[in-house]
């Protein structure tokens, strides 16, 4: 039988804010357990929380860019549940009336531009981290509650996407949203970005869908990738052998690359939202509204646009710069300093890009400054130095971090192109290559690149090319 | 809303709290009567009526995104029921 693949996400980001969402612990990644905890975040009996501002107004921001309707009127809801990593046994959290509705983002998969609804996007706080013994007999598990109560966007899908590629389309895009609003860093890997997928199939043709199963533990694009194969695979085979698919949660098990049932004790929940009582509600007026909107700088794709329009980028070019908005800003950086967008974008592309692939850079560092490759670019356009020393110089700029200039003087790369000087050297080489000017004269073109070649070679790269070539011309008389 | 014993125990499960057979049987018929005495409510009409949660004319009150002092590792652990060096210690989690 032929199935459709109907999925939605659910996505989870850490806000960047430095503090958490209802008290002044910092949301520092990375320290000691237990060391930004305070009264508010561990849940002790009595205290209240106050909202924090901005991670209010990064969740608006996030609702505007995912084109959702705002209403005036929104407010937090608790969410009970009983967890470790949860200390006040309930989560502070939207329900009933989230801060965006109904929004939407385009997505491009293969060319084509496919739109995924936005159900609802609300803010939330995180919970704790739970550590587990690496000992199987251990009768324990760990926990720091560091991350609890850290501001958490959730943003949820409608089931819009059909296949893995959609899929990939659509975390990508929101990753770019959220990264170019500075909205959050998304670090997979420090879990301040996190995907949950929901898988269901649909025989072709049919308008009915199948029931829902819901993976957790995906902790990275890839493995959602995996997870959303692995299941629809699973749930044909259950349908094909006339069985029915169970709405269930499973988790992915990144090592044997398979998914199994929770526990059903465990997935049995009722969360018994109710209006947290102590928050109030939040009232949204238009002017607010409108300097968040005005907050938002350019988005992925109005910048792609207007490096192809302004810079006359090619799509593949402005693609591959936009991608990270690290080197889109870098980018807009350099042409500001010097006029040349596709002398830089080239550079950008074949040798910063590659260099931090190379290197295994973190494209948050980039190596070097903007003001470098400006002032290399000017210099190779002058005439300075040629085409094949600036790469010599521009891997000791990543190596050593000098600028150009520096290095050009300290090595003394600088271009020869005093004719005089180059003629000599050409006179020398034609007396010590009797047979190239022979073999040239036989007709054999190539002597004569070998005989720029050496040219090259005696003056260590340096002689300009152009004016090498034209003495040499002449001198053996063409 | 009638009450049962099956209710009352969903409910002891999602507190986590265990009951006796004898709370149980005395607390079908304490919830039972709070519920129909709560239930004189729905007597009103409240069509129209938007839900009322928060009971003051207040709203929009922040704090601004700057960091404030830690409580010391010292204290965050003085009421814990159990600790293993910087962190707390809870019973096996398995998943």
């Amino acid at each position: 039988m032929e199935y459709e693949v109907i999925v939605g996400l659910e996505t989870h980001a850490e806000l960047a804010t430095i503090t958490k969402l209802f008290c002044g612990c910092s949301t520092k990644f990375g320290v000691e357990p237990n060391t930004q905890v305070c009264p508010v975040c561990l849940g002790m009996p009595g205290v209240l929380p106050v909202m924090n501002k901005k991670a209010f107004e990064y969740a608006l921001k996030a609702a505007i860019a995912l084109n959702c309707r705002i209403d005036e009127f929104t407010n937090f809801d608790r969410k009970s549940y009983y967890y470790p990593d949860l200390p006040k046994n309930y989560q502070i959290s939207q329900n009933y009336y989230n801060l965006g509705v109904d929004g939407y983002m385009d997505i491009s998969v293969n060319g084509t531009i496919r739109r995924i609804r936005i159900h609802n996007v609300h803010l939330e706080e995180e919970a704790g981290k739970l550590i587990h013994p690496e000992e199987i007999s251990a009768d324990y598990s760990l926990v720091d509650f560091n991350r609890a109560g850290v501001p958490l966007l959730e943003i949820v899908s409608y089931p819009d996407m059909r296949n893995v590629d959609e899929v990939e389309s659509y975390m990508q895009t929101l990753r770019k949203i959220l990264l170019y609003a500075e909205i959050s860093d998304c670090k997979m890997q420090e879990g301040s970005l996190r995907f949950e997928a929901s898988i269901s199939l649909r025989k072709k043709g049919s308008d009915k869908l199948g029931n829902r199963v819901e993976i957790k533990n995906l902790n990275s694009m890839k493995s959602v990738l995996k997870a959303i194969e692995y299941e629809a695979k699973r749930q044909s085979e259950v349908l094909d052998r006339g069985g029915t698919v169970d709405r269930e949660t499973r988790l992915w098990d990144e090592v044997s690359e398979k998914s199994a049932r929770m526990r059903s004790k465990e997935e049995a929940q009722d969360y018994r939202y109710f209006p947290e009582p102590d928050l109030l509600p939040v009232l949204i007026n238009e002017k607010w509204l409108s300097a968040i909107k005005a907050s938002i700088p350019e988005l992925p794709r109005e910048r792609k646009q207007r490096f192809m329009e302004v810079f006359k980028l090619s799509d593949y070019d402005a693609g591959v710069i936009t991608e990270e908005k690290v080197l889109a800003d870098f980018f807009d950086e350099c042409v500001k300093i010097l006029d040349r967008p596709k002398a830089i974008c080239n550079w950008i592309i074949n040798d910063l890009l590659r260099e931090v692939k190379d290197k295994k850079l973190d494209i948050n560092n980039l190596p070097i400054k903007a003001k470098q490759l400006a002032v290399l670019v000017e210099i190779i356009e002058k005439g300075t130095i040629s085409s094949t020393i600036a790469k010599e110089v521009f891997s000791e700029m990543i190596q050593t971090g000098k600028g150009p200039q520096t290095i050009i003087e300290e090595k003394k790369l600088v271009q020869i192109s005093d004719e005089g000087l180059i003629e000599a050297v050409i006179t020398k080489v034609i007396s010590s290559n009797p047979d190239a000017i022979e073999d040239y004269k036989k007709g054999k073109k190539n002597a004569l690149t070998f005989l720029v070649g050496q040219v090259m070679k005696e003056t260590k790269g340096k002689a300009n090319p152009k004016i090498v070539n034209e003495i040499l011309a002449k001198k053996v008389g063409i | 809303m009638k009450i049962g014993k099956k209710d009352i125990e969903y409910i002891a499960n999602l507190s986590r709290i265990e009951l006796s057979e004898h709370e149980k049987e005395m607390f079908v018929h304490q919830l039972s009567d709070i519920l129909s005495y709560i239930g004189k409510i729905s007597e009103l009409n409240t069509e129209n009526v938007t839900p009322m949660a928060y009971t003051i004319k207040a709203s929009n009150v922040f704090k601004e995104d700057i960091p404030e002092p830690s409580i010391s590792l010292e204290d965050v652990q003085l009421n814990a029921p159990d600790i293993k060096g910087v962190f707390f210690k809870v019973p096996k989690v398995i998943e």
